[in-house]
């Protein structure tokens, strides 16, 4: 099989995972829609490092699930506190923060 | 012990004394600390001998040692040692400042008896003679810088030290301020040097100052004005004389300090120590020699019209450094020095009397009010005309001797210093004619009333708690006059550093009569070896001229003084009619003060006025607003891109990623 699919492949789930960061609204989805894109990233990453024929790649992917755990962490974080203060779950609402 | 060793411990001894007064102060009861003080100083006195007799035991021609107890910066080639410098001069110097600092500091145990500050007084005196003794122990150019600046403070402390008296902190700054200036010049100097030789330690600039510069090459002339600033503003020399009157403001015993062992003898010291550099250059010489000439001319004239007794003094204070100036700038470098040792004597002898007379009087210090001293007080009446007759030169005193060799050497090298020659012994006759107004309007005639009170009850009269110059009520707690009167001559402290000073200004010229003794000239020779003057002075018999004449002029002097002032008193009245004019002319001293308001003061204050009105409205505040309120609408403009909304900040990420992609795919191609 062709190497070049894999990089279809991860474009494509990159694309899903944009569209659901962009469209959705429930924070949940958009962290999953996140990991999407991450993976994808990921799933480039390695195919790339066989292209090449060398191990980098694999090594940046390590840096990536480490990135996305702790990306995770927080976001989850943030969520159980929009849930303790009984905010509804919608990234739309919450816009305190504005300059 | 070592010569280095020695000089080390002159340095420690005040340091420590003024440290200890200092951090005990509260502990310490007010007569320990001034024991504490007095001793410091003895013992660095001492230690001085010490160094005398070990750079004595030196072979002539390597009597000098340089020692530094560590670098204080380093690099490359360059170094700063906190180093010190030992040679004939130099201890010369440590002696005659330490020495008459001791007597100093044994009349001030019992003047300032009765004064609230008396620790702080002592604390700030010790310092005083520790930084005068690195000015003069100075190893290299920063150390002399040091001791320089040390001094200034010292002074500002000293002199503003009845901090509660407003014309006391004023004369404080205005010493300060003056001070400071001179220092800038001294500091220009030391860049220059080190600019042009690539050291500052003084044995390297010495060594390399006539392969570097060309003879009066404008180079070193720069460098020798730079120095001449420091010099002239440390020894009140003209343009920079009018804060040393002012410095009256201080406790007479500091008005001793500063101008008998320290502080006004350090521009003499400077030109001495650095007599290479001015041999090189003959015109800074001669410009430093006739700011001498008119500077004695000047103040002298000056001293013959203002009536406070201390001020007196402090202007022929100047007139005396005057002829130092001519002396170690014509090339007759022992004769100055040996002058600044006897004026040191006289000098401090002059104001303690005169500390003495005011204190009898109440802290009046001016002289039309002083009248029949020679019964009240007989000791200080004594030491007072001795003062005087040394001053003014009289046959036999020490001032007869170092005075007139200075104007001896003028007359010698001939030329256009016959001019400095006459200059010099007009003013010999005016010395003579202010040194005895002083004596022949305070000691005889009917006793005034504190004079009376003295007598009748043996006590001083109460002080009023008035400022003498505004008339001002004082705070008496920390000003003078204490809640108590306080002793005038009867303290036996007094009177044993009156005593010492009297004998000293008798007959310490006897050390260097031309042809005889000449132990001032021959000690200070392996300093001046290298001197072009080294070989050059007058005959035996032409020293002797001199004497003769100068003896002369001095009687003259004191015999015009007597007659104007016992004879017939009502001429002085006269010629004041006669010379409105003129006696306004030197009554103002010379507009002095205007002249330097005029040239300094009013220019600088339009300089800060421009600088507020124009130049921080329009250019300071118009930047600032302008920067500021750029800032400002560019954090509008950017405000309204905040919506808070995570999709919408996702969605100027993609574009922008997509933006920088397509850039680098399009570059690729």
């Amino acid at each position: 099989m062709n190497l070049e699919w894999y990089l279809v492949l991860s474009a494509l789930l990159f694309a899903i995972g944009i569209i659901g960061v962009m469209v959705r609204r429930n924070p949940v989805v958009i962290l999953l829609c996140l990991e999407l894109m991450l993976s994808a990233g990921a799933l480039a990453l390695l195919t790339f490092s066989r292209m090449l024929g060398n191990q980098d790649g694999q090594v940046f992917v390590l840096i990536v699930l480490v990135v996305a755990a702790a990306e995770v962490v927080v976001g989850l974080g943030l969520v159980v506190a929009m849930f303790r203060r009984r905010l509804p779950l919608d990234v739309d609402e919450m816009k305190e923060l504005k300059g | 012990m070592t010569l280095a060793t020695w000089g080390w411990l002159v340095l420690l001894f005040p340091l420590v004394g003024s440290i200890l007064i200092g951090l005990l102060f509260r502990v310490l009861a007010p007569r320990a600390a001034g024991a504490v003080g007095t001793v410091a100083i003895l013992a660095s006195f001492i230690c001085g001998i010490g160094a005398l007799f070990a750079l004595q035991a030196e072979p002539e021609g390597s009597r000098h040692v340089a020692s530094s107890l560590w670098t204080y910066a380093s690099g490359g080639d360059f170094r700063i040692d906190l180093g010190i410098y030992l040679d004939p001069l130099s201890v010369f110097m440590v002696l005659v400042v330490t020495g008459v600092s001791s007597l100093i500091h044994i009349y001030s145990f019992s003047y300032m008896q009765s004064d609230e500050g008396y620790r702080r007084f002592f604390s700030y005196l010790n310092f005083f003679v520790f930084s005068m003794l690195v000015l003069v122990l100075a190893g290299n150019f920063v150390m002399l810088i040091l001791g320089w600046a040390l001094v200034g403070f010292s002074s500002y402390a000293l002199i503003s030290y009845w901090y509660r008296r407003g014309t006391a902190t004023a004369a404080g700054m205005k010493a300060f301020v003056i001070n400071v200036l001179g220092d800038v010049g001294l500091y220009i100097a030391a860049i220059l040097i080190f600019a042009q030789v690539g050291a500052i330690d003084y044995g390297t600039v010495f060594a390399q100052a006539p392969d570097t510069f060309a003879n009066n090459s404008w180079a070193i002339n720069a460098i020798c004005l730079c120095l001449l600033v420091g010099a002239f503003a440390k020894s009140a020399q003209m343009p920079f004389h009018t804060w040393l009157a002012d410095a009256m403001e201080g406790p007479t015993p500091v008005s001793s300090l500063i101008h008998a062992a320290t502080m006004v003898t350090a521009g003499v010291y400077l030109i001495a120590r650095c007599h290479p550099l001015f041999e090189l250059a003959p015109t800074s010489a001669d410009v430093a020699a006739f700011v001498g000439l008119a500077t004695l001319l000047i103040s002298g004239t000056i001293a013959l019209a203002v009536t406070d007794l201390k001020r007196i003094i402090a202007y022929s204070t100047m007139s005396q450094i005057g002829y130092m100036f001519v002396g170690v700038s014509i090339g007759a470098y022992s004769a100055g020095l040996f002058h600044l040792m006897t004026h040191a004597f006289f000098k401090a002898l002059l104001f303690m009397a005169a500390g003495s007379v005011i204190a009898a009087m109440g802290n009046i210090q001016n002289i039309d009010r002083m009248r029949g001293f020679r019964k009240a007080l007989p000791f200080t009446a004594a030491v007072l005309v001795i003062g005087s007759l040394a001053l003014a030169g009289f046959p036999g005193t020490s001032g007869w001797f170092s005075k007139d060799e200075i104007i001896d050497f003028a007359h010698f090298r001939g030329g256009m210093y016959d001019v400095m020659w006459i200059g010099m012994l007009v003013g010999a006759f005016i010395t003579g004619v202010y040194s005895f107004r002083i004596v022949f309007r305070i000691l005889p005639g009917r006793a005034c009333d504190e004079a009376k009170h003295l007598i009748e009850t043996g006590h001083v009269v109460h002080g009023d708690p008035v400022n003498p110059l505004t008339g001002e009520q004082e705070d008496s707690e920390v000003g003078y006059p204490g809640p108590e009167h306080h002793v005038a001559e009867q303290a036996p402290g007094m009177k044993i550093a009156m005593g010492v000073l009297a004998l000293l200004a008798l007959i310490g010229g006897l050390v260097q009569i031309p042809g005889v003794t000449e132990v001032i000239s021959n000690f200070l020779a392996p300093t001046f070896a290298d001197s072009h003057f080294a070989h050059l002075h007058p005959s035996t018999g032409e020293a002797w001229t001199g004497l003769v004449i100068g003896g002369v002029i001095s009687i003259a002097g004191i015999l015009t003084a007597w007659l104007l002032y016992v004879r017939s008193p009502e001429v002085p009245a006269r010629l004041i009619q006669r010379f409105t004019p003129l006696y306004t002319l030197f009554v103002n001293k010379w507009y002095g003060d205007e002249l330097v308001d005029w040239l300094v003061v009013k220019p600088a204050q339009g300089i800060g006025r421009f600088f507020n009105n124009v130049f921080e409205r329009f250019v300071i505040n118009g930047a600032t607003a302008g920067v500021s309120g750029l800032t400002r609408s560019a954090g509008a403009a950017v405000r309204e891109l905040q919506s808070g909304m995570i999709r919408g900040y996702a969605v100027v990420m993609l574009f922008g990623i997509v933006g920088i992609v397509i850039y680098f795919l399009i570059r690729s191609i």
